[in-house]
């Protein structure tokens, strides 16, 4: 579903890479956590899979597009496929709830009667049933992170992407918007979640990729937010061991 | 997207931004006021010029039968040996005089009639009463007082004109108020398009949460523009709107009220009507278009990255 092969990006010319020959494979339907400190290249990994940004080399394949050689007339058809949801909600502040997730819709030229089935079944989806009329200043944190979300599912793109959603949230809350989003993924969605929520990643037992300094230094299945020594270790004596067999042959 | 929320967006646009849209919609008003006024500065002189103004310098003008309390007519109507007679003089003028033209009363009537179509006076005067006349054009116009001289006060010839010198003053004055009215358009329409760009820029401003999640959502740039050139080109169009009501306002309560009605030199110099404003107004509304799709364009190119 999302492919990168190589990529780097450099912002400035010269400069250090914000991301370093990273390549990595998430699979349709996966759920995965991208980890690192701030600055290791996790947002840049988001932008760069939105083509909010083209990477300096190699190349990115997203629901079957190739990023690179894309012309920016058929961007929006790309992002069509992507949901995201940031830190910082971005919810428009003179809508309510229903309209917020229903603006999106709109935009996009969905039918009147799209429009009422799907958007209170998304508000369902996320726990906000019953909060439509709402105004996102009379929300909790938590409840603002949930119509963010509606927001960006609402269109049933086949990949969401989440930019430290549980940035802003308490710990409770944001394993509760975690659990959301372990509930979209579960209906297909392929998730991809930047964060350095140290918990919540030891909590779910997802795939877990982790950025330092714009390398890629750790992939791994139902990872923890640290590097599992014990677990590496038998994990490297697996690739020594395949390899020596692969030598063999 | 659909058009209610279109206009839900541009509504919204403009609540919010309500004296920048104003003042736009000011702008355009007054720029387009002044390219008008140019222009129909322009059609005044070419009405007012006329069939005969760029080929004559002198005309002469035989006696009708109404020509009366003139000396030299009072043996009524011009008799055809006195107009030969002044024909065969014009003839032994060159090479001053360099091309005659004569005008019967039939012609003279029916230019009356095209020039001053819609004039109250039209329906009191008769094909008899127009002066029959050669139109006489010079290979030095400052000598027009030669000709003058030969011919006034000769039996049947009820009136010796120097035309250009008459008219030329006043045309003069059109040309500068043409020139000045079109040199302030100019002025106006940069004003009107850095307004728009500051305008589309602010609005942008105001938006740009919005801006940002259409982008991010995929809606394509023309949904993203939308709203803005929508909103400016409601705003240029108002403004013409008002500049044509102005410029209707100006020629039918000062040209056509205080010239055309009163008879004060009516009789002398045709005037622009209201019905000139209605040919030019098509033009106002186009560059009122042409100024707000441009410029909305290429600053949303510029500035509102999709």
């Amino acid at each position: 579903m999302i492919r990168l092969e190589h990529v780097t990006k450099r912002y400035a010319a010269g400069g250090s890479a914000a991301l370093d020959d990273v390549s990595c494979d998430i699979d349709r339907g996966e759920f995965a956590f991208v980890v690192g400190a701030s600055g290791s290249g996790k947002s840049t990994m988001m932008r760069l899979i939105t083509r909010e940004i083209t990477p300096s080399a190699g190349s990115i394949l997203v629901a079957g597009r190739e990023l690179v050689p894309m012309p920016q007339r058929k961007v929006p058809t790309l992002r069509r496929e992507i949901g995201v949801v940031f830190q910082d909600f971005r919810l428009l502040e003179g809508k309510t709830v229903y309209q917020n997730v229903a603006f999106v819709l709109r935009v996009l030229g969905s039918k009147r009667h799209e429009i009422k089935q799907l958007v209170p079944e998304t508000l369902d989806l996320v726990g906000l049933d019953g909060m439509a009329s709402r105004l996102p200043h009379e929300l909790s944190g938590g409840e603002q992170q949930r119509v963010a979300i509606a927001r960006a599912v609402v269109k049933k793109p086949p990949i969401l992407l989440a930019d430290e959603p549980t940035g802003n949230l308490d710990p409770e809350t944001s394993a509760e918007i975690v659990k959301v989003l372990d509930r979209i993924n579960k209906t297909g969605t392929t998730v991809v979640m930047a964060t350095h929520d140290q918990g919540i990643v030891d909590v779910f037992k997802k795939r877990v990729l982790e950025l330092k300094n714009g390398e890629l230094v750790r992939d791994e299945a139902e990872g923890g937010y640290a590097r599992d020594e014990t677990r590496e270790r038998e994990r490297a004596a697996e690739r020594a061991a395949r390899a020596l067999e692969q030598g063999e042959d | 997207m659909r058009l209610t929320f279109l206009l839900g967006e541009v509504g919204n646009g403009v609540r919010r931004n309500a004296s920048m849209i104003i003042s736009v919609v000011l702008v355009s008003m007054v720029s387009l006021f002044f390219l008008g006024a140019g222009l129909l500065a322009q059609r005044e002189v070419s009405v007012a010029k006329g069939f005969w103004y760029d080929k004559v310098q002198v005309s002469i003008f035989f006696c009708t039968g109404q020509s009366t309390g003139v000396q030299s007519c009072t043996d009524g109507a011009a008799t055809q040996a006195q107009k030969e007679q002044v024909k065969s003089q014009l003839d032994g003028m060159k090479p001053l005089v360099q091309h005659v033209y004569y005008e019967s009363s039939q012609q003279a009537y029916d230019r009356f009639k095209k020039q001053f179509r819609g004039s109250p006076y039209l329906s009191d005067v008769t094909a008899d009463a127009m002066p029959s006349s050669y139109r006489v054009k010079l290979s030095d116009p400052n000598k027009y007082n030669e000709v003058v001289a030969s011919f006034e006060g000769q039996q049947g010839v009820e009136a010796v004109s120097d035309q250009s010198n008459v008219l030329s003053t006043f045309f003069k004055l059109l040309h500068v108020i043409s020139v000045g009215a079109v040199a302030l358009a100019v002025v106006m329409v940069i004003c009107a398009i850095l307004l728009i760009t500051t305008t589309i820029r602010q609005v942008a401003y105001t938006r740009r949460r919005q801006v940002s999640i259409m982008r991010l959502v995929g809606a394509s740039s023309t949904v993203i523009y939308l709203p803005f050139v929508v909103e400016i080109l409601l705003a240029t169009l108002i403004g013409a709107a008002l500049a044509v009501g102005l410029l209707w306002a100006l020629v039918h309560y000062g040209v056509e009220g205080l010239f055309n009605s009163t008879g004060s030199t009516g009789t002398l110099v045709s005037m622009i009507s209201t019905a000139d404003v209605w040919d030019f107004a098509p033009w106002l509304f186009a560059g009122a278009v042409v100024i707000a799709l441009a410029t909305a364009w290429i600053t949303l190119r510029r500035y509102l990255r999709v």
